[in-house]
């Protein structure tokens, strides 16, 4: 067994991968992570303080790991999904139905919720520490916007089961859009967006009606939301999350006392 | 005896002492952290707690709304904020201690130690990821994502709930108008956490966990974070049902149950019961007195602040800082200020100009 590993170890296809020895000696730890493109995401030490999981609570880690399961549990939920009125709910129930081992939907719709949480959770670490003190007070801004993303992400998930649950839940959120000043046909201020006595703002041009594509929560504004939730707002977290965690290493690492 | 205790438990949750409550709580939490952070008494605040779910599990209405399977992640979320708060006071109390004996805190033991991040932190990663993968799995196999019926457009559900990350902000409807919980609470919550590190400018506390080097700061943010927030949200989703209306924890849901509405105007009270006239036409002069009592709070009162009880922050601040601190800060005073205005004199608007609108 062990003169397999030695020889597998030994082999053109295994040094072209891995540059370095097992990674037991100082010199071949640094390099185990130097010359890995996912691990490089590290630097190659860090305090002693800033991985204690009573410090960092792991919750940044988490929802990065729980985004990476809903970008592949989603992948694989879309296969069976078509996002159209008459569709979308049988093709949702139908997953439950007559798909073995049917479980990602759970799996998507749970981590999906936990998200929520752990991103909650890591702010609150985040304050609790006063980490979004100088320098990292960019950072924070980073965060801040990915956890509105955050939000989004689940809100325009929420309505693509397409059944009660989601299609009133969405109706209730976006009823708000509704009130927006001067731009919601319901806000303060509406009425004096006008010209020569013509209202321009009412229920079939303002702000709601642009997010829904219509007057109520409808076929365009599944396929809106859609998009949103497996294009849109996908891409832009993970731009956002590649600058949070460069900028975790450029402000000097996780926080700690100096 | 365990009936009365379920009569106690909805008694308490009514929404004005549900609020005034946990408010309550968490003051002496804060006040009292030594003694409410020593690992004994958190142990027994949580056996407690799991007997009380215990104790109601057979309750069928009890039961019923715990174990929605959307519901579950938030009794999720009461135990990890439970667990972490709990962290967070045990450390920032053992920190203070050390900081007063000139000792280094329990993040500047290690700080200068540096370690490998492999294996020490890519092992601490894998095995957190295993772990929750597991969880995920196991949670995934044992309880089925809801599918209700197909949507329509003819039927309301009675209730009908946003998301529940956003009943916070649907309990707010109940006190302000959509265009102030649904638009202007939310972007300056938004604008808040992201001005927090420019109006923060107290250099201590950075990287450790304290309590007594920012008080200010922490206060701050367990009220607007564990109260105004996360507490509203486990209020909207498990005690407000049909129509919106107060459901004890085990009180049935009722779509009958209708709540008197008697509430009154700042006008009215004004006009009608102060000057014994009724209203004057003009709506200007109507609501003059909501109008000036508005300036006064938002205006009047910042510099006032400002010269007395503030006066040490204002100068640290500098004008800019400080008019944007105040007025984020007073309108997240605001929340408070109009739920107890609502408990204890029925008020329904501040300003109340339904022709534009425009309520406050
Ligand atoms: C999708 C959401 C997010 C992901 C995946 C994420 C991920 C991470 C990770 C992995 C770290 C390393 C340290 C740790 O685990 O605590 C980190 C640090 C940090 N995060 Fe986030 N984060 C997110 C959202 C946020 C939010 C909402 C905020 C604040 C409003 C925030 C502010 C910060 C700051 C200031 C740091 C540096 C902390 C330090 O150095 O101690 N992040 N983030």
């Amino acid at each position: 067994m062990e003169k397999l590993f030695a020889y597998i170890r030994a082999s053109q296809i295994w040094r072209s991968i891995f540059r370095h020895g097992y990674p037991d000696t100082p010199r071949n730890r640094t390099l185990a992570v130097l010359s890995n493109f996912f691990l490089h995401l590290h630097p190659v030490k860090v305090r002693r303080s800033g991985i204690n999981l009573s410090y960092t609570w792991c919750m940044g880690g988490l929802t990065f790991f729980l985004f990476l399961v809903e970008t592949i549990t989603g992948l694989l939920v879309m296969f069976y999904y078509r996002p159209t009125a008459e569709l979308a709910y049988q093709d949702i129930f139908a997953l439950r139905e007559h798909v073995p081992l049917g479980v990602m939907r759970e799996m998507h719709r749970w981590a999906a919720h936990l998200m929520v949480i752990t991103v909650w959770l890591h702010m609150y670490r985040v304050f609790l520490t006063g980490s979004y003190k100088p320098p990292r007070e960019f950072n924070w801004n980073i965060g801040v916007i990915l956890l509105v993303i955050t939000l989004l992400l689940s809100f325009t998930g929420y309505l693509l089961p397409w059944d009660q649950l989601a299609v009133w839940a969405i109706t209730v959120g976006t009823n708000m859009a509704r009130a927006t000043p001067f731009i919601g046909h319901e806000g303060p201020g509406a009425a004096l967006v006008s010209f020569g006595g013509l209202d321009f703002i009412h229920a079939g041009d303002d702000i709601r009606f642009a997010l829904l594509a219509g007057r109520f929560v409808g076929e365009g504004a599944l396929l809106r939301f859609y998009v949103l939730h497996c294009v849109g707002f996908p891409l832009f977290a993970a731009v956002l999350m590649a600058v949070h965690f460069w900028r975790v290493r450029k402000d000097g690492g996780i926080s700690g006392p100096l | 005896m365990i009936d009365s205790i379920k009569d106690l438990a909805d008694w308490l949750s009514e929404p004005t002492r549900y609020s005034i409550g946990t408010a309550l709580l968490l003051l002496l939490v804060v006040r009292f952290r030594k003694w409410a952070s020593h690992p004994v008494v958190f142990a027994i605040t949580c056996v407690l707690i799991v007997a009380f779910f215990l104790v109601s599990w057979d309750d069928p209405n009890f039961n019923r709304i715990v174990t929605k399977p959307d519901n579950i992640p938030i009794i999720m979320m009461i135990g990890s904020l439970l667990f972490f708060t709990w962290l967070f006071l045990r450390r920032a109390v053992l920190n203070d201690e050390r900081i007063k004996r000139g000792e280094p805190t329990l993040e500047g033991q290690y700080a200068k130690q540096k370690v490998h991040v492999w294996p020490d932190l890519v092992y601490i990663e894998l095995i957190c990821m295993v772990l929750f993968t597991v969880f995920l799995i196991a949670w995934s196999i044992e309880i089925e994502a809801p599918i209700e019926e197909p949507a329509s457009q003819a039927r309301t559900p009675n209730p009908s709930k946003a998301p529940w990350y956003f009943l916070g902000l649907q309990e707010l409807l109940v006190y302000f108008d959509p265009w102030i919980a649904g638009v202007l609470l939310p972007s300056f919550i938004i604008v808040g956490l992201c001005a927090i590190p420019y109006l923060d400018k107290n250099p201590k506390g950075n990287g450790y966990y304290t309590y007594e080097e920012r008080p200010f700061a922490i206060n701050f943010f367990l009220v607007g974070f564990l109260l105004l927030w996360c507490s509203l949200i486990i209020m909207g989703t498990f005690l407000r049902g049909p129509n919106w209306s107060f459901f004890g924890p085990f009180e049935y849901w009722d779509p009958h149950k209708l709540e008197p509405m008697v509430n009154v105007n700042l006008s009215e009270y004004f006009w009608i019961y102060l000057l014994d006239q009724p209203r004057p036409e003009n709506i200007w002069l109507r609501e003059a007195p909501g109008l000036a009592s508005l300036f006064a709070y938002f205006v009047i009162l910042p510099p006032i602040l400002g010269k007395t009880l503030f006066r040490k922050i204002a100068t640290e601040m500098g004008p800019e800082r400080y008019n944007v601190m105040m007025h984020l800060f007073l309108w997240f005073v605001l929340v408070p200020i109009k739920m107890v205005m609502r408990w204890t004199l029925n008020l329904k608007y501040i300003v109340g100009i339904p022709e534009y609108f425009f309520n406050v």
